[in-house]
């Protein structure tokens, strides 16, 4: 087709280009062609080991460089792209159609980039490629929330960039492998990646933007900008301790909040944080079956996630939101995308047969063996907890529940074509994982289907199914509320403008009174004058301008007289 | 929105129908819990051998959950509008 080291961004950003200015079924054959054509080179012509360099000035830009690691996350932000061109091709909108494939083409450039300068590159341009996808909604409250959500992603650029200048002063290297944390720069790298992996107090641009993003949006948000940090973070930091408790954190704090937040899309986004918590702690532990259980975790994730926020997008397009207090009963009208939806949420809750239930496995069986008793525990609850918030909370008050009255249509066709091939592929992943298995980058010995293991898996969901049939028919389950609940975003959304309102109050105060006490003194001062006995001889108080200009014209004849004489 | 008025009756608008659903759910729970003692299991940590380990772990993990989210609700629930309201 066209030759093996073509940098795979190439055919988005030259797809991107076309549809600027095509539009209708010309412009959707573009798109599609783009990750399509692209994948299908990816897998049949393209082998580990190719390197492709751009030399700019005196540097060489790495712009290719494949191995396992970065073919496995090729292949599928390829798929995802392609899945996700399907479903937005009834948008008539250039804006988010271009920007879409330009912030995919971003990923790609980001996971073949082979030197820490081509990564900051294309770390950049994800970002501001993706915020049209929430300014895209065109409201006052997406503007904010999308440049908050920029804010934090240059912040993480710009980051990654003094890293890696850092780095390269101490290793005299930019090329982007183990960087661990030897030196500053390596905390300053992890840090950048921390942000866009929505590390614990740095996830909150992720919870403020992507429900505000389109009804689309948010499905191809999901996608890339977390997975290519997970990518950079698995080449980077394998086997790096901490990541292990920051993982187990990540996965146990989001889903208190997603049992507790009405927007439905919100719930998926706490979800996703709260998924990235296992894949980090896949990389953290760094043995082989942790780290292919991070890319396992990370493939499958990135399809029965997208699924989830394909459903709700589906359900905002037709009903206009998507609060739990306001919606139920949808399956009457969107009956096939209930179906999808719930697929996706048996993947997600890795319910056996689907795909999370075969990558989640590995992360947990190699915390196991690796000791980690407390931390698997936690992720053991974590899972628990997923199945509450996603795979039971989002299809369950869409879709089920009591019923809202809302009677609207099914989902246009492209989005259910869409949904339908994320979740053939999410079953497939999960009954057949061997495929899967075999393109992971690590050698190991695992398969996941075991009567022990299928049965601990289904008595976990089971029993907390039950629970959540008990307190709901008890009542004790906490009712779905139109609220905001605090985050860490309360640090920069209030406390910051309260307290630089506070600040600059209290400048103008001071400002105020410094001034009155200096008007107050000098009115003394003058008042007291005027009643001293050589007031009378009216100083500057009473001088006509005639008088000074007559003085002064005096002077000049003096200068001009000691001029001529002296 | 309500175009096409929904007058059909579905098979989950019944209440003796999903009574049923949930007595199948509960036969399956049953079963689940009973086939920790008949089968085999191979462990890899003493926890996990504890009778219905993870029957007991899901259930009480999720009542947790919910308990520790409305502990957390009263905590940190405001208005809806909490960030567009300038003080």
């Amino acid at each position: 087709m066209w030759m093996t080291d073509l940098p795979p961004f190439v055919p988005f950003f030259l797809a991107a280009a076309l549809a600027l200015f095509t539009r209708g079924p010309v412009q959707g054959a573009i798109m599609l062609a783009a990750p399509l054509l692209g994948g299908l080179h990816l897998w049949f012509n393209v082998p580990v080991d190719v390197v492709y360099s751009l030399p700019v000035l005196e540097y060489q830009l790495l712009l290719m460089r494949t191995d396992q690691l970065s073919l496995v996350f090729g292949y599928i932000f390829h798929i995802a792209a392609f899945v996700l061109v399907v479903y937005t091709l009834h948008l008539k909108d250039r804006l988010q159609h271009v920007a879409g494939l330009v912030y995919a083409g971003s990923a790609m450039g980001a996971t073949f980039a082979g030197d820490l300068i081509t990564l900051f590159i294309f770390w950049e341009l994800l970002a501001v490629s993706s915020v049209f996808l929430i300014w895209a909604n065109r409201t006052a409250n997406a503007t904010q929330a999308g440049i908050r959500y920029l804010i934090y992603q240059v912040l993480s650029g710009v980051l990654l960039l003094a890293g890696a200048l850092i780095h390269y002063h101490h290793t005299g290297s930019l090329a982007f492998d183990f960087i661990g944390l030897e030196n500053p720069g390596g905390w300053l790298i992890l840090l950048a990646f921390g942000i866009k992996c929505a590390f614990p107090f740095l996830h909150t641009w992720l919870t403020d933007a992507y429900p505000a993003s389109t009804h689309t949006g948010a499905a191809v948000l999901s996608v890339f900008t977390t997975k290519v940090a997970i990518y950079a973070l698995a080449r980077g930091y394998p086997g790096t301790d901490i990541l292990i408790y920051i993982g187990a954190i990540m996965a146990c704090f989001p889903i208190f909040y997603a049992v507790l937040e009405n927007d439905l899309r919100k719930v998926l986004s706490y979800s996703l944080i709260n998924q990235l918590g296992f894949m980090v702690c896949g990389i953290g532990i760094g043995t082989a079956l942790s780290l292919n259980g991070a890319v396992a975790h990370a493939f499958s994730h990135i399809l029965y996630k997208s699924l989830l926020f394909m459903s709700m997008g589906a359900v905002m397009y037709r009903v206009g939101h998507t609060y739990a207090s306001d919606l139920g009963g949808l399956y009457k009208s969107m009956p096939k995308t209930a179906v999808l939806c719930i697929i996706g949420a048996a993947s997600i809750s890795a319910v056996p047969l689907f795909s999370g239930f075969v990558a989640k496995s590995l992360v947990m069986t190699a915390l196991l063996e690796q000791g980690q008793l407390i931390v698997w525990l936690m992720l053991l609850f974590a899972s628990a907890g997923v199945l509450h918030h996603a795979g039971i909370k989002v299809p369950f008050f869409a879709f089920y529940a009591h019923d809202s009255g809302i009677r609207t249509k099914e989902a246009p066709v492209n989005m259910l074509v869409a949904m339908f091939i994320a979740a053939v592929l999410c079953v497939l992943i999960g009954s057949q994982p061997q495929y899967l298995y075999s393109i992971l980058p690590w050698e190991m010995d695992y398969w996941p289907y075991d009567v022990t293991h299928v049965l601990a898996q289904l008595q976990l969901l089971f029993f907390a199914a039950l629970a959540f049939v008990w307190m709901e028919i008890k009542g004790y389950a906490p009712p779905e509320l139109h609220s905001t609940n605090l985050d860490a975003e309360w640090f920069y959304r209030k406390l910051l403008p309260a307290g630089v309102r506070r600040g600059l109050a209290f400048l103008r105060d001071a400002k105020e009174s410094a001034r009155a006490a200096a008007t107050s003194s000098l009115h003394g001062i003058r008042s007291s004058f005027s009643q001293s006995s050589i007031a009378k001889y009216h100083f500057a108080e009473s001088w006509p301008t005639g008088s000074m200009v007559f003085w002064i014209s005096a002077i000049l004849a003096a200068y001009l007289l000691l001029g001529i004489f002296g | 929105m309500a175009n096409n008025p929904d007058d059909k009756e579905y098979y989950l608008d019944k209440p003796e129908n999903i009574d049923r659903l949930l007595k199948v759910f509960y036969v399956i729970c049953a079963l689940l819990f009973v086939a920790d003692f008949v089968v085999h299991r191979h462990t890899k940590v003493a926890l996990e051998e504890f009778p219905a380990f993870y029957a007991i772990f899901g259930f009480v993990a999720f009542v947790v959950l919910v308990i520790g989210s409305i502990a957390l609700r009263k905590l940190i629930m405001r208005k809806e509008n909490y960030y567009d309201v300038d003080d």
